[in-house]
């Protein structure tokens, strides 16, 4: 072929440069599988770090016992009853509120500027650092309602914080199902709501799980707006009412890694530990309930 | 099998139906009250802060707060100049930013355009772990394992310095720029590809000539929105970096951030009211203003030069 076209005029100033060409293109293969490789690598090394720090310390007492000036004798008791309580108020407010603004963002809401408003408006939400959401339970939650530097303080300050990402991604779940499942509804005469509840919601479920597990294992590792609204760092106590002051597994880890002793940070890395299984237990289960969704919408 | 209603029956089932109309308007009326809280959320921050910030202003000059270079709200002699702060969180943020763009960058381009979907499937998932390491861990991290690592390099690095604790948050927005880019990436049609591949171009040619100019909003986009996060990230630096307010540029030396006062501040036992309690509020709103002009680039950025391909 190429011997019968005619030389174009100027072709003998075209020098493909193939193999050089190419060469950059296995460069950059390198480096591009080097970089994922880099990320993946500081991984590794964080958590071989605080394994083997942590495993000298890994006994029952230390999850049984309360904080100490004494590092044997240290524990994160407070740590884990403050998150679970403080956690468990945060989920009950969010994911009600969450899921509810996404329903009315996806189903009833028309493409007029309210939604735009509220859509632009959660999308910066997101994008506050969260030690800001911390002034604003200090002086909301903190002052204002005058709930002190409570745990019930903490979850409403954590709700707001999570809000976002539940509605994003339950909006995302809502948008997932098919329109044809909500136009057979109302074609037999169901409602709006009925639509939803029966129909919409059922098929949407696993999706909403899914982000709300995300939130909440957000939520369990964030620390600076704790830190603002006034978690204490040092408890000898359990909360008792959603109105004692508390502290969070998270603080523990940090008032533990500013102490200069090498033991208090060896204990910290025990407390990560500790953190870091609960956050991959529950990343598991999202992930999970995500592949489930996806095998049944396949199937 | 229902019978049919006989006329008697029928204003009964009407007057049914009006119930549901009635519980349908009310729902919807309880969704929107939820879905107005987030409205509320961005007032509240915005009067929480705008107010105690006002009180502040009200006891020391606004311009002292723009203008002075000393940082010394506990002290007895106070200075109240925000520029100490605001050099140490464009610090720490520029060496994090070195990191995360590069790595995060090359990283998007290799997983979008060069890796097998398979490959593409394991590791991006696998990077997005990265991200959801809290960041006291990373703070951790920064303190315990990357100074005394650096100091066997960089010679006169003390303890606490922006270098380890911007190298740990470079570390953790790698996957913020990686996926949001990537996710760029990959949405350009892939006619724009097999074009470049018919005139001859190699796969690393339709990479950066042609897939990445395409995406270049989605690309800068996740920079800036990387940059926010750094600016606003706290447990890093103020476990890494230091609380110590002064106003350089060495990466070796304690410095102290705005997210780093005011977790300081928070820490010690501040009299509700007082003039240091007041300081938190105006350099957190600072530090809001800074986040939310970078928020409000980003989707611009996104808006104006997307490049629509239909």
């Amino acid at each position: 072929m190429a011997a019968e076209t005619p030389a174009l005029p100027g072709a003998e100033l075209f020098h493909p440069r193939v193999r050089l060409r190419k060469g950059l293109g296995s460069a950059f293969l390198v480096l591009g599988v080097a970089s994922v490789v880099f990320g993946l690598a500081m991984l590794a090394f964080l958590v071989f770090d605080v394994v083997e720090r942590a495993i000298p310390w890994l006994r029952v007492e230390f999850l049984t016992q309360f904080d100490s000036r004494f590092s044997d004798r240290a524990g994160i008791k407070a740590g884990l009853y403050g998150t679970a309580y403080m956690m468990f108020f945060t989920i009950l407010i969010s994911f009600p509120l969450g899921v509810m603004s996404a329903i009315y963002l996806e189903e009833y809401a028309r493409d007029s500027w309210p939604k735009t408003v509220i859509q632009i408006n959660i999308a910066n939400l997101a994008g506050v650092p969260s030690i800001v959401y911390g002034l604003l339970g200090l002086t909301v939650f903190v002052r204002w309602m005058a709930l002190g530097r409570s745990v019930l303080a903490g979850a409403l300050t954590m709700a707001l914080l999570v809000l976002p990402i539940i509605i994003v991604a339950t909006q995302e779940a809502l948008r997932a199902v098919p329109s044809s499942i909500r136009d057979a509804s109302y074609g037999v005469g169901a409602t709006r709501w009925q639509t939803i509840w029966h129909h919409v919601l059922p098929q949407a479920l696993p999706g909403i799980l899914t982000g709300n597990i995300l939130a909440a294992s957000r939520a369990i590792g964030e620390t600076a707006p704790l830190i603002t609204i006034g978690a204490l760092t040092f408890v000898p106590f359990t909360p008792q009412s959603p109105l004692d002051r508390f502290t969070a597994l998270p603080i523990q880890i940090f008032n533990w890694t500013s102490k200069p002793q090498a033991e208090f940070h060896d204990l910290a890395a025990a407390a990560i530990l500790t953190l870091l299984v609960v956050l991959l237990t529950m990343n598991s289960l999202a992930i999970l309930l995500r592949n489930r969704a996806v095998r049944r919408r396949a199937g | 099998m229902q019978q049919a209603p006989t006329a008697g029956e029928l204003p009964k089932l009407l007057r049914r139906d009006r119930m549901r109309d009635l519980r349908e308007r009310a729902i919807g009326a309880a969704l929107l009250t939820a879905a107005a809280v987030g409205a509320l959320t961005t007032a509240g921050i915005i009067l929480s802060l705008a107010g105690e910030t006002i009180r502040f202003f009200g006891q020391v000059p606004i311009v002292d707060f723009f203008t002075e270079t000393e940082w010394t709200p506990l002290f007895s002699i106070q200075k109240f100049g925000v520029w100490p702060l605001v050099s140490a969180t464009v610090l720490t943020s520029a060496i994090a930013l070195l990191l995360a763009v590069p790595v995060g960058l090359i990283a998007a381009i290799y997983l979008s355009e060069f890796a097998t979907l398979h490959v593409r499937s394991l590791f991006k998932p696998m990077l997005e772990v990265l991200a959801g390491v809290p960041t006291v861990v990373y703070g951790f991290f920064a303190l315990t394992v990357i100074t005394p690592f650096l100091q066997g390099f960089v010679p006169g690095l003390s303890t606490f310095n922006a270098l380890s604790a911007g190298f740990v948050m470079g570390v953790m927005i790698i996957p913020l720029v990686a996926s949001l880019s990537e996710d760029a990436l990959s949405a350009v049609p892939v006619s724009l590809r097999e074009g470049a591949y018919a005139m001859g171009a190699t796969r690393f040619e339709v990479a950066t000539r042609v897939v990445f100019p395409a995406a270049i909003s989605g690309v800068i986009a996740s920079i800036i929105l990387a940059l926010s996060r750094a600016v606003g990230e706290t447990m890093i630096v103020a476990i890494a970096a230091g609380m110590n307010p002064i106003l350089s540029f060495d990466p070796r030396v304690p410095i102290e951030t705005m997210t780093a006062y005011i977790v300081q501040i928070s820490l010690g036992d501040t009299p509700y009211g007082s003039l240091s309690y007041l300081t938190i509020f105006a350099v957190g709103s600072t530090l809001f203003f800074m986040t939310f002009l970078m928020n409000v680039l980003s989707f611009w950025v996104v808006r104006r030069f997307r490049e629509v391909y239909d």
